[in-house]
């Protein structure tokens, strides 16, 4: 609460300038009320950031501003702002006034002069219009004509007493030499920096025939800023700086839905596919089927009905669909059904941030859920390399915060000896899943590796496969290490028929094996039976001659009775009856 | 040519802020001027651009002080405190009166 209070307290103080990225690098924009200095070379983009700030304040902010127009007439400054979607023409009438103060060519001077004639000009119309905010464009045209140092110092009094008595929120544009900007105090009108309380440096540059924009707030009273450079691009909606994310801002939700690769077995490897809204790198030499892999996602985004962007660096759409094709990734029906679309462009023109700002617009226009970059290297290409670090980690912030699952591929330098180094983007860095491709020279033969080197967040295999692209599409084969070595290819394939081989013959040898066994059993089993008979038989025969010992022994006690019996001698007889 | 230069009367408008240095000079310096070269057929006007603005943001002035010769045509218009006399008397094509 106490927060927002504050928040509140301080975009008060401030004049929101609506430039994309500036407000949040000066903490809500210009200081309201004050002066702001605009420093920049020829075609830096002076004139259309403070023609920006009174358009934004008219549209958006309902404050009517002047624009005081001392190098380009205003006919020529509407002209060319007619190419930004800001419909000028319809602020004209009542929140914004041009003022033309361009000294004439047949202008005539004799002696010093000052700006009150202007100025009275302006506060009449500033009165009557109730104007906010006003622009300066290209004061030190009218200060060169002053005679002497002191004179301009005077008229700079002058001019900076009227805004503050006006209480006008202002823009001074001013040229600065391009080379120096830090020795800015030794420039003619050095000593404003010191008068305003917001100066802001505009820088164009060609970097390796690259141009390369950013913006610098060299200071501001009273306020907090983002003191770096930022780059910055002029789009159709005129200026766009780019701005890292800053701490504190909530993160983007994250999610543990899965989306598929396109290949089965490496969603395996993975775990169940790369996480929605992650951003995947796959890196690998030239050749080593980085595009198939990310065209086998795109396909199966497409499959599922995800709008998808295929942004080619590499080579033409119709080129990348027609190779892909050959492998059974048919993007074709995916273009026409309008889910798909292709965008390619052979080399980066221009900036980094304005390729950046370019895929935004065409992901934006198609509403890509799914964005392929092939190859995301080509944003490093000479003359970028400064800026391509930073772009590249906008292009994740913002592919995460627009919940778009994004799979870049990266060229490999193959002169290098670490195959899996890093490219210049850092991207590997970043990049939440990072799989790499390479080459595996072995036996006249050169196949393809498939490695996952990281994923962040997600159980993966350590295995090494072998990427096979056949007529059928993508797959990954299992590959055989024999003796330390990894196998491939034609080896691979070697290995596996003589392990097919094996098995074959294994099994006939079971089989054998298993007949043996049963003959063997069936005799044991008829010899079994006879030794039962036999036993039986023995049984018997013990139970007979049991039987016949007991009668004989009957016998012969009767006969013994008997002799007793037919001797009658025996006085024992009658004892036993 | 020269009999009807010399004939035709000079109208001026002088755009002046209130009393500040440079404009008072001008003023100065334009009558001592006119005094000099066209003695007795010359009109000026003064006007304040912090009283009329209205009329200073109409006629474009955008300098103080800024001379405005109506009359005779073509208009003609010198910005500055009228310090370099010559420069004046060149632009309102005086010369020859000088020589």
């Amino acid at each position: 609460m106490k927060a927002d209070r504050l928040r509140g307290a301080a975009a008060s103080r401030k004049a929101p300038t609506g430039i994309a990225g500036f407000d949040e690098i000066t903490r809500g924009g210009l200081p309201r009320g004050r002066t702001a200095l605009v420093q920049g070379g020829p075609g830096s983009g002076k004139t259309i950031f403070g023609l920006q700030f009174l358009v934004n304040g008219a549209r958006h902010f309902k404050e009517a501003g002047i624009f005081v127009a001392f190098e380009e007439t205003s006919q020529r400054i509407m002209a060319n702002a007619e190419s930004f979607d800001w419909q000028l023409p319809q602020l004209l009438r009542k929140q914004l006034l041009f003022v033309d103060a361009q000294p004439q060519p047949e202008l005539v001077q004799s002696g010093d002069f000052d700006l009150c004639g202007l100025l009275a000009g302006l506060e009449a119309q500033a009165a009557v219009q109730k104007t906010r905010r006003i622009v300066f464009d290209a004061l030190d045209i009218v200060l060169a004509l002053l005679p002497d140092l002191a004179a301009r110092r005077r008229e700079i009094y002058r001019l900076h007493d009227w805004l503050l008595k006006c209480e006008l929120t202002c823009i001074v544009t001013l040229k600065a030499a391009v080379d120096e900007p830090s020795s800015v105090t030794q420039q003619p009108y050095g000593f404003m920096q010191f008068m305003v309380d917001c100066s802001v440096i505009l820088n164009h540059s060609v970097v390796l025939g690259v141009s390369q924009r950013n913006l610098r707030v060299q200071k501001y009273r009273g306020s907090q800023f983002d003191e770096n450079e930022s780059p910055f691009v002029i789009g159709k909606m005129g200026f766009d700086v780019a701005i890292v994310r800053l701490l504190g801002r909530a993160d983007a939700a994250v999610t543990h839905e899965r989306v598929t690769s396109g290949v089965k077995r490496l969603d395996t490897m993975l775990g169940g596919g790369y996480y929605r809204a992650a951003c995947v790198l796959i890196t690998g030499f030239p050749g080593t089927a980085k595009t198939t892999l990310s065209g086998a996602f795109a396909d199966a985004a497409c499959r599922r009905g995800e709008r998808t962007l295929f942004v080619s660096f590499d080579s033409d759409g119709s080129e990348v669909i027609r190779n892909l094709s050959s492998v059974g990734i048919l993007l074709n029906r995916h273009v026409k059904s309008g889910v798909l679309r292709m965008a390619s462009s052979r080399t980066v023109n221009g900036s980094a941030e304005m390729c950046l700002v370019r895929i935004k617009e065409l992901a934006q226009a198609h509403g890509a859920r799914c964005l392929v970059i092939d190859p995301v290297s080509a944003l490093s290409q000479f003359g970028n390399e400064m800026t391509a670090y930073g772009v590249a980690e906008r292009l994740l912030d913002w592919s995460k915060a627009e919940r778009i699952t994004l799979v870049c591929t990266s060229l490999s330098n193959e002169i290098s000896e670490r195959a899996e180094d890093d490219t210049l983007l850092h991207m590997s860095a970043m990049a939440d899943t990072w799989i790499h491709l390479n080459y595996l020279v072995q036996a006249g033969e050169r196949n393809r590796g498939m490695s996952i080197i990281k994923s962040r967040g997600t159980a993966h295999s350590n295995q090494v496969r072998e990427l096979i692209l056949s007529n059928d599409g993508v797959t990954l084969a299992d590959i055989f290490t024999a003796g330390g070595e990894v196998l491939m290819g034609t080896m691979r394939w070697e290995k596996e028929s003589a392990e097919r081989v094996a098995i074959e013959v294994a099994a006939v040898a079971r089989k054998l094996k298993g007949v043996t066994l049963d003959a063997e059993q069936a005799e044991l089993g008829v010899r079994l039976k006879a030794v039962q008979t036999e036993f039986i038989a023995k049984q018997i025969e013990k139970t007979l001659l049991a039987r016949t010992t007991a009668s004989r022994k009957a016998e012969v006690l009767r006969g013994n009775v008997r002799m007793r019996e037919l001797r009658s001698g025996d006085a024992a007889a009658p004892k036993r009856k | 040519m020269t009999a009807m230069r010399q004939r035709a009367i000079f109208k001026f408008q002088l755009f002046v802020a209130s009393d500040s240095q440079n404009s008072a000079q001008a003023t100065t310096n334009l009558g001592a001027l006119c005094k000099k070269y066209l003695p007795g057929r010359y009109e000026i006007e003064i006007v304040d651009v912090f009283l009329e603005p209205h009329r200073a943001l109409a006629e474009d002035i955008r300098m103080t002080p800024t001379l405005l010769k109506i009359s005779p045509r073509p208009v003609q218009r010198i910005i500055g405190n009228l310090s370099q006399t010559q420069r004046v008397l060149e632009t309102l094509g005086l010369n020859a009166g000088v020589a």
